[in-house]
């Protein structure tokens, strides 16, 4: 009993790994004052090149690698668009989404009945041999871990060095900062295609180390949840890590439930994240004032060096 | 080409900046024509120039944020090509802009550390920005959120930013607008201190009294091309006028009017902010009669903002009775119903509130006038087109709108002209309650006289006019009492004939007489 | 070197010409995809482009597809007009599906035929609701109508499912997941025999009139308009956006149902779990090609349908995978979206100073 629930965080921590990854991304993104919805397209086409790397090659780091890749060249694309042509964010992001299933369910056809090495298991010496907490917290993917540190990592940059401080000031006026002489463009770019490397890496994450296969879609939504989370968690990356586990615990509750044998049908159990979702959403919502307290300023709105 | 004479001995002055044959121009507009500029150290140098000159291009040329297409810049007698504001920065080039450059969420030193080029730690720059500010007699605490401060202490952030450059030429683009007089004092104390310092200054403006009280050189703009160099302090409000538009200054009739009865009465507004950013109002108490043109001073962000989305019905959460038109309580009603009434409105920002840009002038009447639409109650009314093509032509025709056609969009129009036409709109509906905001900013001279003419014919005709604005002159001109807004308060009226400019720049700071002081006015009055 | 430079006016000719450059882009990554894949670029091009105009037949299969594409897209553009987000009309889709089929399966072979009015009705309540939670949601928390929709889409899908497996499974289907077929009675009156199109391709064009005077001859779609261009305007002129808001999402979503309804009653004859396929998307896509005009969209659906039936075509007689449709229709929209920029920019050669 003891040990179920053991294994319920440890898979809590997994599922919220994903989230987490893509949904720093992402805030990597709106604190340079850009929306993109095309989360859920980036991290598919990872998922699908993670995953064949890993069947060509045998490497999960290359797997790794080519899903990074994959994320960052759909972002350069998106952030060429939005930033360089000012095309409308929110539907060059739905352009990538959109696109972005279409291509990897493409792509995807010759692999859905590929199988990829049996994953190693990762256990920390010593700390994995722990009664309950050794199941619960140490016998995880390095990504788990690493994820956390990133979270760490990210509040620095942004709050305590100087180059933290321009981002979300670029994303917070960006017209301010082009007269003060920064490269704005250059510099959202850059944060668009950071964010888009997360998105990869995460999107990689789901198809080689959480469930090691290929199906059509299989992201099934995580991507936008990923996108929720960023509004849900303020723009703070370490609210954004505690949300993201706690919709990933969302998320296994449903098969949690199912194996102490709840009597619910498995669709519903299978609608608690969206619920979630939303629940969230309008809880987090309810006061605009709060939102607009921490919302990059600039969210969604085009930028135009010259004054328009 | 002009050069300028040099006002002191030669051997003693360097000539800090030459411009020569600078021009620039845009799609559909020339912004500077052969242009030539000669600023010598520790000069005070005016850039006149009525609204759409082209001072704004040129400065934004000599700041490195626009190439001229034709033209060379000198600098300490060294020609330079400045490309971007950095290289300016490193020549020594500061600029204050209108718009301030400034990020609301983080602090003054966070601020000013962005601005700098130097790797100086935060610590340091809050350290060089107190002991600057204290060599000036600037008030500034480097800590506080930039969101927190007036508009006139962020106008100090940016020039302490300036300062810390250690600028051999600084340049401010029309820096008084959001100052009382009290303030545009102390700061042509801090600029005069700076000139004699041996730094240069640019003091780009339209307010003729000012160059002639502060500067010692003169360049005066018209249509990007330079018409005239002297000294202002040797020249007159007339002949500066003469250069700056061809012409002198419109006198307005102003006819003595009784007025008649009250038709906007706001009685206890007190209302809280609705933006994170915004003023609470207090206690606003105000009157405007028929046949009145009453006036509201102020520097914009002390409330007037908030007051006319409460009196136009964007803001309908006044308390019930705080506002009336005759005698229907309106508080709450929202501006459709309002208009029914009689009111209508003109804000300050054109496009995007008072005009739809992308939308054509003949829809854009169809925001406020509703004489086009048949059966409202059907799916919201049917769309009389050729009725609302009459009206728009007949709008244009009235108040002289210069628009390719009455299907051309919002955003191909002047900035005059676009406010001619939002203008004209409201007024073409014979309004009872006329109020308009900021009426002529940003417009140029002659429709700016065009619409000062028409505020007092309508004013003529009995109809009551609320005007808010920045430009006192323009108050002065128009009204025929004046009320004061600072910090979300309103003071008591004052019949114009009793207000001076010193007297309503005290109580911009918000330094009325309290109505249990009224027995001390007469003492004040002295 | 090459650089934008802002148009003193938007201009007219690349507003209609923008859509037909991003088709022949399209086209372009399109032949250069075949070849990549090791397919002649010609028969390609013939099956998205010639296969479905070819006869009479395939017309009608072009406007089967076609019309759920345009009413979906019909009720998107009132959306997107008014800057409501709906990228949840899937799911007002599925529910329009789910609540025709659950008055068609009320039906038995002695019930009238004019129950198809009722199926109808229902679906477009059933896609009203649906979008109503979002609007909702977003009128009384200020919750973001992107993500409510579209998490409410995987609700939807779910809720299909479950009906599908569960209560509503058609006890003489061997097991499968899917409800009985719906009697013939309930089935949308065809146009022509020998051709799938029904009557709902003269709904469709009703939708395109109706909508077209609604947005340009009515004051509350003049409202629903400047709520989305300039919605500081919008509050001066005094237009309430909470019904903009409606408005957007309730036409929308009942126009998704319709869609909906259209199909289960119609083509497809019962409720199965592959009713969404992807209409909803395609029709955000249908909408920014057209314009948000609604003569546009009737354009830019048939060319939409024409990628659908080509991308099964190409699965059939090519061996290439029926997901093509996809990637082509996300490339259009990506060019379609560079193109744009030619509305307002121009490129200009600009010396190096």
């Amino acid at each position: 009993m003891m040990e179920s629930y053991a294994l319920l965080i440890a898979a809590t921590l997994n599922a919220g790994t994903v989230l987490a990854l893509a949904s720093l991304g992402l805030l990597i993104n709106e604190k340079a004052g850009i929306v993109n919805l095309g989360a859920e397209g980036m991290m598919l086409c990872a998922a699908i090149a993670g995953f064949a790397a890993v069947v060509h090659s045998g490497s999960d780091v290359l797997g790794f690698a080519a899903g990074i890749g994959a994320g960052a060249l759909l972002a350069l694309v998106f952030g060429a668009l939005v930033i360089w042509l000012n095309t409308n964010q929110y539907a060059t992001g739905l352009a990538v989404s959109l696109f972005g299933a279409g291509f990897s369910a493409f792509v995807g056809v010759a692999y859905v009945q590929e199988k990829i090495p049996p994953r190693p298991s990762f256990a920390i010496p010593y700390l994995s041999d722990i009664p309950w907490l050794g199941s619960a917290l140490f016998r995880h993917h390095p990504l788990v871990y690493l994820t956390i540190v990133f979270a760490l990592a990210l509040i620095w940059f942004l709050y305590r060095t100087r180059a933290g401080l321009v981002l979300r000031c670029v994303g917070e006026n960006p017209d301010s900062a082009h007269a003060l002489g920064y490269p704005v463009r250059r510099i959202r770019l850059g944060a668009v295609v950071a964010g888009g490397a997360l998105c990869g890496l995460a999107g990689a994450y789901i198809s080689i180390v959480y469930t090691p296969l290929w199906v059509e879609g299989m992201v099934s939504g995580k991507g936008w949840i990923a996108l929720a989370l960023t509004t849900f968690a303020t723009w703070r990356p370490a609210r954004v890590l505690l949300g993201a586990y706690l919709f990933g615990g969302v998320t296994m509750l449903q098969f949690h439930l199912q194996a102490i044998g709840v009597e619910v049908p498995s669709q519903f159990l299978a609608m608690l994240p969206y619920l979630a979702t939303i629940l969230v959403l309008a809880l987090i919502s309810r006061n605009p004032q709060w939102i607009r307290i921490n919302m990059p300023a600039s969210i969604g709105k085009p930028f135009y060096p010259g004054g328009s | 080409m002009i050069f300028a004479r040099c006002l002191c001995c030669k051997t003693m002055t360097t000539l800090r900046l030459q411009l020569a044959g600078i021009s620039k121009s845009y799609p559909g507009v020339i912004a500077n024509s052969d242009v030539c500029l000669s600023v010598m150290a520790g000069d005070i140098h005016a850039v006149l120039g009525e609204n759409g000159a082209g001072k704004s291009t040129l400065m934004k040329i000599i700041y490195g944020a626009v190439k001229p297409d034709a033209g060379s810049v000198r600098f300490n007698d060294e020609a330079v090509h400045i490309r971007n504001p950095k290289e300016a920065r490193a020549l020594g080039i500061a600029m204050v802009f209108q718009h301030f450059s400034l990020f609301d969420t983080v602090t003054v030193a966070e601020n000013v550390w962005l601005g700098l080029s130097q790797r100086l730690s935060l610590k340091e720059v809050a350290h060089s920005i107190t002991s600057k500010a204290a060599e000036y007699g600037l008030e500034i605490d480097p800590g506080r959120p930039v969101h927190t401060l007036s508009v006139g202490e962020m106008q100090r952030v940016e020039i302490i930013r300036a300062l810390l450059t250690n600028p051999q030429l600084l340049i401010l683009d029309e820096p008084t607008s959001v100052l009382t007089p009290q303030a545009v004092e102390k700061l042509f104390v801090v600029l005069r201190k700076l000139a004699r310092e041996g730094c240069s200054i640019l003091y780009i403006s339209h307010k003729l009294h000012e160059i002639r009280e502060l500067c010692n050189a003169c360049t005066v703009l018209r249509a990007g091309h330079v018409t005239g160099v002297c000294n202002p302090a040797q020249e007159t409000n007339a002949s500066l006028s003469k250069m700056m538009i061809g012409a002198e200054p419109v006198q307005l009739t102003h006819r003595q009017q009784q007025a008649g009865a009250p038709l906007l009465r706001v009685q206890n507004l007190t209302l809280a902010r609705d933006e994170q950013f915004g003023i609470d109002l207090d206690d606003i108490a105000l009157e405007v009669r028929a046949g009145e043109v009453v006036g509201i001073a102020g520097v914009s962000g002390n409330g007037q903002k908030e007051l006319l989305y409460a009196l136009s019905g964007e803001d309908v959460r006044a308390a019930s009775g705080s506002i009336h038109i005759g005698a229907v309580d309106v508080a709450r009603l929202h501006p459709a119903g309002r208009r029914k009434l009689g009111l209508h409105f003109v804000p300050d920002e054109r496009l995007g509130r008072g005009a739809v840009p992308t939308l054509s002038l003949v829809h854009n009447v169809l925001l406020t006038r509703q004489e086009a639409i048949f059966q409202p109650r059907l799916a919201g009314g049917w769309i009389r087109i050729g009725q609302l093509e009459a009206q728009t032509t007949e709008i244009i025709r009235r108040f002289n709108v210069k628009a390719s056609g009455v299907h051309a969009p919002a955003r191909a129009l002047s900035g005059g002209n676009l406010q001619k036409f939002i203008i004209g709109r409201e007024i073409d509906a014979a309004p009872k309650l006329f109020i308009v905001s900021q009426p002529t900013w940003g417009v140029d001279v002659g429709a700016a006289a065009q619409i000062r003419s028409e505020i007092l014919e309508l004013r003529d005709a009995g109809c009551a006019v609320l005007v808010v604005s920045e430009e006192l002159d323009e108050l002065f001109e128009l009204s025929d009492r004046l009320y004061v807004m600072a910090r979300g308060r309103l003071s008591p009226s004052v019949p114009i004939a009793q207000a001076s400019v010193e007297k309503m720049g005290e109580w911009m700071s918000g330094l009325w007489p309290s109505p249990t002081d009224s027995g001390m006015l007469e003492v004040h009055h002295a | 070197m090459l650089k934008l430079e802002v148009r003193p006016e938007p201009s007219a000719w690349w507003s209609y010409a923008s859509p037909l450059l991003a088709l022949w882009v399209t086209v372009l990554i399109g032949v250069a995809l075949f070849s990549a894949l090791g397919k002649d670029p010609v028969s390609g091009l013939q099956v998205f482009f010639w296969e479905p105009i070819r006869s009479a037949y395939a017309l009608g299969e072009l406007a089967v597809k076609a019309t759920p594409l345009l009413l979906i897209a019909l009720g998107l553009a009132v959306c997107f007009r008014a800057n409501v987000w709906n990228i949840g009309a899937e799911g007002q889709y599925v529910l329009g599906a789910i609540a025709a089929s659950g008055v068609a399966l009320l039906a038995d072979s002695g019930t009238s035929r004019w129950i198809v009015l009722p199926i109808l009705l229902a679906g477009v309540l059933g896609g009203m609701f649906w979008a109503g939670i979002t609007a909702w949601l977003r009128e009384r928390f200020n919750a973001n109508e992107i993500l409510v929709s579209l998490m409410l889409v995987y609700v939807a899908v779910l809720v299909l499912s479950y009906l599908v497996s569960g209560p509503w499974k058609d006890p003489q289907g061997y097991n499968f997941p899917q409800t009985k077929t719906f009697d013939l009675v309930t089935r949308i009156p065809r146009l022509l025999d020998g051709s799938r199109v029904s009557i709902g391709i003269f709904l469709a064009m009703l939708g395109v009139l109706g909508i077209w005077i609604f947005l340009f001859r009515t004051q509350a779609g003049f409202a629903q308009r400047v709520g989305g261009l300039a919605p500081a305007a919008a509050r001066y002129a005094g237009y309430s956006s909470r019904r903009a808001l409606w408005l957007a999402l309730l036409i929308s979503g009942g126009m998704a149902g319709l869609a909906g309804a259209l199909e289960v009653a119609g083509p497809i004859g019962q409720l199965t779990p592959y009713v969404p396929v992807g209409y909803g998307f395609a029709a955000i896509i249908v909408a920014y090609v057209g314009r948000l005009h609604p003569v546009g969209l009737v354009l830019s659906s048939i060319l939409m349908s024409m990628f659908y039936i080509g991308g099964e075509l190409a699965q059939s007689r090519l061996g290439l995978p029926k997901s093509l449709t996809g990637v082509f229709q996300g490339l259009l929209l990506f060019t379609l979206l560079a193109c744009d920029t030619l509305v307002n920019y121009r490129f200009k050669w600009q010396h190096r100073a």
